[in-house]
């Protein structure tokens, strides 16, 4: 026994040292948290290419550590509230890696001093046809090379909270002086426009942090969507199927919940899922996020258990919050109300 | 006996202390063309003692629709067993298995992407049923590691 406490003791004294002073690999983390959406090498993908020399050149570290932690609420982009400061560094560290020169060292600190109202004109001259009227940022957050693209980035949120939490006024100033060569950003400064212009664009900008409301995800608390059917089995099924073409979504096809886990003559056959989908609506929504396949295909599950007959469905609404994509909301939102009416059709 | 109850509690809230991940959503990059990744998925599926279901064709439905899209599949898995003993005491459950995996390519990469089922413990608040939960996520996690390095694996 006293071998055993010994053991057990040791062992957690060793897991708790190992943790706490092992040094953050950056690399590591990268790969492990933002590889998926920004690519191996930073070159993009769902997420913004990182690796642009004119962005690494515009963006401090404090810019990266903040948008790192505080993340883009509704914009896709998580934050990482989980991870360490020192890991978050080291995350920082290995970007800042892909540039040959070191953080940019902006010529002031201060904020910048300008007529908000002079730049909202300026804004919705040279600015909302890309970043949108209010700096809401183009539209289909989440580009992906599996989808065809116009644009080689997503304009981002100039409101946004977390842009507006990460980025500072000289920062902003900079991108517009400067622009992001590779990207559709010009320099406005090579246009003509004054200091005193980009100025007033800034303050705009800023002002947007008293104007824009935080995305919040949807408050709908139930996970999935359930109802009740006065019909057999067989029935119910046959009523999705027509309340389903009524709603113009094709069946795809049906089958028991464990077909391929099982062999047939072993799969309960209570227990029958009906997949369906509308081609139409797919296309759109992986335009907003190519992560939406989590939610396909469409899917209405008919259990009978000791005589009662059940549909369930999961609730669009309530997974929506996984994808920190305020634009995918109205799709759930859709989608919550066309499960909702199939239901309600198929148990009348 | 007791004691050695204690060690093992203490020593699996120690595993338990790692950077929590922010993100709903698990999801890796993998340096393989879509074939190829898709046959290493399904290879580490089945290495990991899962039995693949099927796999729904996304993008030959879209194509068919007169969409454009690369190669976009849905990856269905489960352990079989597992998850009739989790329907029948939890039938709420139904709707989110089995479990399933977004495969799709991002030019010379495929990306795979799939929601962390510790999530669905709200729907089943039971230790047991948790504890599944969380080794289910540490699979996931480990045939998302074989992606990773797929060229190895």
């Amino acid at each position: 026994m006293d071998c055993l406490k010994r053991m057990g003791v040791g062992l957690a004294l060793w897991l708790i040292a190992s943790h706490a002073s092992a040094t953050p690999n950056g690399a590591h983390l990268y790969e492990r948290h933002c590889s998926a959406c920004h690519g191996v090498t930073g070159q993009g993908g769902v997420g913004v290419p990182l690796a642009l020399p004119s962005f690494l050149a515009g963006a401090d570290d404090d810019f990266l550590f903040k948008t790192i932690r505080n993340g883009r609420p509704g914009r896709v982009m998580p934050a990482f509230v989980g991870l360490s400061d020192a890991e978050v560094q080291a995350i920082v560290q290995h970007v800042r890696n892909w540039s040959t020169e070191s953080q940019p060292t902006l010529a002031a600190t201060a904020p910048v001093k300008g007529n908000p109202q002079r730049g909202k004109a300026l804004y919705s001259q040279h600015c909302a046809s890309c970043h949108g009227a209010n700096g809401e940022g183009g539209h289909g957050t989440g580009v992906t090379f599996s989808r065809p693209r116009d644009l080689p980035i997503v304009p981002p949120s100039l409101s946004n909270p977390g842009f507006l939490k990460a980025a500072s006024d000289q920062m902003i100033k900079e991108a517009l002086a400067k622009g992001r060569e590779g990207t559709p950003m010009p320099s406005f400064r090579e246009l003509g426009l004054s200091e005193a212009d980009l100025d007033d664009m800034v303050s705009f900008i800023r002002s947007l942090e008293q104007t824009t409301t935080a995305w919040e995800p949807a408050d709908d608390q139930e996970p999935y969507l359930e109802a009740e059917s006065d019909y057999d089995l067989e029935t119910t099924v046959e009523n999705i199927k027509r309340a389903v073409v009524g709603k113009n979504f094709r069946l795809i096809r049906i089958q028991k919940l464990e077909e391929g886990l099982f062999p047939d003559e072993e799969a309960d056959p209570n227990q029958v899922i009906i997949y369906f989908c509308n081609f139409s609506f797919v296309n759109e929504a992986l335009a907003l996020d190519p992560r939406v396949g989590l939610f396909m295909p469409c899917r209405i599950t008919v259990v009978e258990h000791e005589g009662a007959v059940k549909l369930m469905t999961i609730n669009p609404k309530y997974l929506s919050r996984l994808f920190n994509n305020a634009e995918l909301d109205e799709a759930c939102e859709r989608m919550y109300d066309i499960y909702a009416g199939i239901l309600e059709e198929a148990t009348l | 006996m007791k004691y050695r109850h204690r060690v093992m509690f203490l020593l699996a809230a120690l595993a338990l202390v790692r950077p929590a991940a922010a993100e709903h959503l698990l999801m890796v990059r993998s340096p393989q063309t879509f074939p190829e990744a898709m046959l290493a998925l399904q290879d580490a599926i089945k290495h990991h003692g899962y039995t693949l279901a099927r796999v729904q064709r996304v993008d030959i439905g879209l194509t068919s629709s007169g969409y454009k899209t690369d190669k976009y599949r849905i990856v269905f898995f489960a352990k079989p067993e597992e998850q009739r003993q989790l329907t029948r005491r939890y039938p709420q459950l139904i709707p989110f298995l089995p479990l399933k995996m977004t495969i799709f390519a991002e030019a010379d990469d495929t990306l795979v992407v799939t929601a962390d089922p510790t999530k669905m413990v709200e729907l089943a608040p039971d230790p047991e049923v948790e504890a599944l939960f969380h080794r289910w996520r540490t699979d996931i996690e480990a045939i998302m590691d074989d992606l990773r390095g797929a060229e190895g694996f």
